[in-house]
Formats: structure tokens, sequence, C-alpha cells
């Protein structure tokens, strides 16, 4: 098959999972990847757009897609497609205005990165990475310094966005006797766990914070000061969500100064940029933006994306629409 | 806790223990018996321990067993009169089982105290294992994160197969916990449970044969040393995890270090040791291995409910009540 036949798709930086599948992908079509051209990134999506490109695929490690970043140089462009969940970096309703309809992940990865959440939630309060570092590094077993955890059982844990990631943290930490809390835009009909309006009021509330939320402007730095201090010096947050739903700075504050009892990262401000104070403590467990990347989810997430993309090629509607 | 049952004189009560154990506990077992502890007198002098044993310990009808302290027929030689051990820990391979048989001795265990909080541990090392938690904080805390342009990918919880050895009070909760992440369960047990709902294998090669994660949580005997071995861990496949929170001693540990080295098994959460405190070295530069320091129990919660296990039991012996957490002397 001659690739100038297949559809074309636009790629200005290569989303992790094409890097991953970029051979099985290119079985079905044709990529212009603007990050193999010495050409400046305006003039690559002009010459894209006079060969009449209409899809793209795209990543939040690329750039924000806005209309005087991306859109205005491809006015051929028609779809969209991400392999994240996340929207917060495409301007969609200039894309609604333009007729651009966009597609993400959405489901795809829920129960993945659900799971990690728990693992994160286990290793901070059970100390397994710290108990791992240390026999790595020479520490015995038994005799000597003792790790004591603190126990899940019996926690209270409030889950920020009870979506279908909050809800499966919900549904795995139930099954361990925690007690379960949620604070949501709106309180969610016929679910057994109590709703909070008010974050501040759950975290004052809560024994562990589980961060499950989208990034929106109304969630950015979400978690400030006023929280980790309602949460409380034997409070513990894990985030696998974004990092700028919390106030990194005022994190590190907080965890350095004792005011918070630990935390689990898989999300920083400015990924991957980590905070290099946090390198040095015990009481935080860091991942590097890793919850949904299982071979199972990439795989799902690979014929999600193909499946939006030969959707979009054959007129037919996407199939996890967005806009 | 009634102690309207007990005697005046208090009875006389050995602590059986090696040194560097917390003794505050102490405070409160005085409140019911006399306490005997040699080792604060004789610290890790075993021939002097039993010497004081010898002169004080004649008519001592109960001891309060610390941890794993061992209780071997040399020290039982010394105790004519005893007839009830009260171990803190959840584990009896410490203690002459036969011996206590033989004597008549009963010997109780902590009973539940330990469950909960390990079987939490065990899933939290099969999620790190799955999902390389601890391995990515290491890539992280390396500065590897700006620098790497990929990394491999980890496996997902959704869909294994479990295969839970040992389906006591421990192996249940796991069981209970592994549900909601989609996993199915599958066990191997001394007998068939016939009130839970997971399909039975008689053996555990049968069981690993049809599983894609092995969870130990049996009890260490003489049948159950290295049940883990070369077959078992081939037919488990290298792709297989194994998660130990028994004793080190079910899995044939060098060969199961042998099959790691060589890609043969998938990886591996450890919480116990056949040799502690040591640890294989060359664990130690695996990524798909998750190496943990025996501390499954240690949470304030499970040592205060151990040594409240063990008191309740010394209660119920002292008032000729039904021993609450007997263990089985076969």
């Amino acid at each position: 098959m001659v690739p100038y036949s297949l559809p074309k798709v636009l790629i200005i930086k290569p989303p992790p999972i094409f890097l991953q599948f970029e051979n099985q992908f290119s079985r079905h079509f044709h990529f212009l990847k603007a990050y193999e051209s010495h050409q400046p990134l305006p003039a690559f999506l002009a010459a894209a757009a006079a060969t009449g490109v209409s899809a793209m695929f795209v990543t939040r490690n690329g750039p924000p897609i806005t209309g005087a970043d991306v859109l205005d140089y491809i006015p051929s462009l028609r779809c969209i497609v991400t392999s994240g969940i996340g929207l917060d970096y495409i301007d969609l309703d200039e894309c609604r205005r333009r007729g651009i309809v966009v597609a993400n992940a959405a489901g795809a990865s829920s129960a993945d990165c659900a799971d990690f959440a728990v693992g994160l939630v286990i290793d901070v309060l059970r100390k397994v990475t710290v108990g791992d570092r240390f026999l790595r590094s020479g520490g015995g077993v038994g005799g000597g310094e003792v790790r004591l955890g603190r126990r899940l059982g019996g926690k209270t844990i409030g889950i920020v966005g009870l979506g279908a990631i909050g809800s499966g943290v919900a549904k795995r930490l139930h099954a361990f006797n925690c007690r379960i809390l949620y604070n949501s835009r709106n309180k969610k009909p016929s679910v057994p766990y109590s709703f909070y309006s008010n974050v501040c009021e759950m975290a004052a509330d809560s024994d562990l914070l589980v961060i499950c939320c989208s990034l929106s402007d109304q969630t950015r730095h979400l978690i400030n000061k006023e929280v980790l201090t309602a949460l409380g010096k034997d409070g513990i947050i894990v985030n696998v969500a974004r990092g700028p739903i919390i106030d990194e700075k005022e994190l590190v504050r907080s965890l350095l100064e004792g005011r918070i009892a630990g935390a689990g990262l898989d999300a920083f401000e400015h990924e991957p940029s980590v905070p290099q104070e946090l390198f040095s403590l015990d009481n935080v467990v860091l991942a590097h933006h890793q919850a949904s990347f299982t071979e199972d989810c990439f795989q799902d997430l690979f014929e999600l994306v193909k499946g939006n993309l030969e959707a979009f090629f054959a007129n037919k509607p996407l199939l996890t629409p967005v806009v | 806790m009634t102690n309207s049952s007990i005697p005046n004189p208090k009875p006389l009560l050995l602590i059986n223990r090696v040194p560097d154990y917390d003794v505050s506990f102490f405070k409160h077992l005085s409140s019911y018996f006399t306490l005997l502890d040699p080792t604060a007198e004789v610290g890790s002098d075993r021939e002097k321990y039993k010497d004081l044993l010898r002169t004080h310990a004649s008519g001592v009808r109960a001891c309060y067993g610390m941890g794993m302290s061992p209780l071997m027929k040399d020290t039982l030689d010394c105790l004519p009169a005893l007839e009830c051990v009260a171990g803190t820990a959840v584990g009896t391979d410490h203690i002459d089982l036969t011996e206590c048989r033989r004597r008549g001795i009963t010997v109780t265990n902590n009973g539940v105290a330990f469950s909960d909080d390990v079987a939490d541990c065990a899933v939290g090392l099969l999620l790190d294992v799955l999902r390389k938690i601890s391995a990515a904080d290491r890539f992280v805390r390396v500065g590897s994160w700006p620098v790497a342009r990929e990394y491999p990918l980890a496996s997902s919880l959704t869909r294994k197969r479990v295969g839970i050895v040992g389906l006591g009070s421990i192996g249940l909760r796991i069981a209970k916990r592994l549900v909601p992440f989609g996993c199915t369960i599958a066990y191997t047990s001394r007998s068939h449970n016939p009130s839970v709902p997971y399909p039975f294998y008689e053996s555990v090669h049968k069981l690993a044969l049809e599983s894609d994660i092995l969870i130990l949580c049996c009890t260490f005997t003489d049948q159950t040393r290295h049940m883990i071995n070369t077959d078992v861990m081939t037919a488990l496949g290298n792709k297989g995890v194994l998660v130990n929170v028994g004793r080190g001693g079910l899995i044939d540990e060098a060969e199961m270090v042998r099959f790691l080295v060589e890609g043969r098994l998938g990886g591996a959460g450890l919480d116990v040791f056949e040799d502690e405190p040591s640890v294989p070295k060359e664990l130690f530069g695996l990524d798909n291995v998750v190496l943990s320091p025996h501390q499954a129990v240690l949470t304030p919660e499970s040592i205060q409910a151990s040594k409240d296990a063990a008191l309740a039991n010394l209660l119920a012996f002292f008032a000729n009540k039904p021993l609450l957490n007997p263990v089985r002397l076969d």
C-alpha cells in the first residue's frame, strides 16, 4: 500500500502511545510529523494545511491547542483526537466555533488509574517504598530500625472528583474497611458516600485526600494552603490527576515543615520537573505520570485512537466525542 | 477484661523473649500476673536463661511468648509444669510444636490480630510489583524523568488470575480486597472451604498453572517448606508474580533468585526471607522485585492487638475457660 494514499494525520509532538505503537498506527494512517521537521512550527502547519490534512493527534506534552498557536494555521482541520482524558490544553470553544470535532480517551484508563491511586495510598501509609529502599541500601530485616506504618482500615478517605476514576478508588478502598467521603461539582444520586460541596470541609474530616478530578479553571490550585492545613499534620494527599490541581509550592512547604504527614504524587505542575526538595523525604512516593501506563491500557488506547480516527475518516460519529 | 477469676497471689507467668523487645506492655501484664522475665537479667545468654528457669520456673504453668522468640525442646525441658504457651505472633514455626503436643502443652497465637494489616500489605506489594511504583520512585529521585524518552509499560491488575496459597484469615481478606480490582480468585489450602465462592485447587502446582499471580499466606511447617519450587515457578511462568507475606522458607529462595535474575519469573513482592536478616543481594538490581523488611504486621493497632490477644488467651487459661486462639499441633 502506497503511504500517501492513507488518510493523513498531523502530529506536532508525539503522544507516548504513538511512540509505543507507531508501526501499528502507520499501517492505517500517514502521519505528518512536525517534530521531525526543521521548519518552524507555523510553517510546517501551513504546509500541512496545503495538503488538506483534516485530522490531528495531540498530547498534553505538546503546545496548547489554541487558535493563535495552532488552529489558525490549519484551516483544513476538522478533527482532533487525544489519547488522554485531560482537555485543559485544548481550546474547546474555539474548536466548536470552527466545526472541529474532538475525541478523548474517556473511560479507557479509569481502572488502571484507580488501581495506581490505591497503590500509592498503601505505599505511603505502610512505607512500602521506604522499606524497599532501606533493604537495597543494606539495611537488614528485623533488627535495628523498625518501620512502623499506619493502618489503612478505619481511615476516612476524601475523594476529590467522583468520576470514573474516583468511583473506582472508592469501590476499592471500601473493601479495605475505609470510610469514603467525596467532593464533586454536584452531589451524585444513589451513591453511598457522604457528599461535601466544600473541599476544605472534607479535608478537615479526612485522614487522606485522593485527587481524581479533571483540571479546569475551577480546579487549578484547588488544593491550597487552606485545604492542606485542614487536612492536618497526620493527613496524606495522593494525586493521580493533574499537577496544577495542587499548589505545589505550598505542598512542598507543608511536607518540609511537617504540616501534613505525607504524599503520593503521580503528577506535578511542571512535568517532567519534580521539586528537588522532595527527593530526600521518606514520607513521599514519587511517580512519573504513569497511572495509565500499562500494556493493557495502552492496547485499549491504541484501539480507541485508531477507532476514533477511522470513524472520522469514514464520516461516522466519533467513538468518544467531547465536542 | 475481668480479673475476678485471677487468684491471689497472682499466678506466675514466664516471659519468653529474646532481647530488644518493647516491654511497655509488662506493666499491664503485671496487674494480672507475677512476671518472670529472665532475659532482663541474662540478655541473650541462652544457657544462663535455662539455668534461671531450672531454679525459678519449676511451677510455671503459662508462658507469654513474644514475637518469634524461639521456644524449643531444650527450653521446654526446663518447664516441667508448663501447660499453656500464649504467643503474640501468628506464626508458630519458632515453637517446637511436636514437643508441645507430646507434653500436652496448648499453644495459642494472636488469632486475626494481624490479618487486616498483612492483607493490606500483600495487596500493596502486588500493586507495587505490577505497577512498578518503587521502581518509578527510584527513577524520579535520581532525576531520570527529564532525560529518559521512554519507560517500560507496567502490568494491569484487571483480569489477572490470582492464586491464594492458604485461604485462612489473611487469605480471605486478600481475596476480598482484590475482587474490586477486577481480579479472579482461586486458591489452594489444607482443605476445600465450601462456603467460599472461589475455585479450589488440590495442589499449588495446579494452581500455578492457571494463575498469573501467587500470594503466599499459609502456615510454615515441614509440609509447606519450599512448596514454591522449580516446578511451581515454571508453571507460574515468565510473566508470573509471587507475593510472599508468610515465611521465607515457603519458597526455595535460591531457586527463585535464579528464576528472577534469568527472567524466568515476572516479578516478586517479598516481605519475608529464608535467612532473615539476610536478603539475597542479587535482587537489589531488579526493578521487578519489591523487598520489604518483614513489616507486614507493623502498625500500632496490630502490635497492640497481638499483645491483647495473648493476654486474653492467658486469662482464659487461668479461668479454666476455652482458649480463644488454640493452634493445631499436628
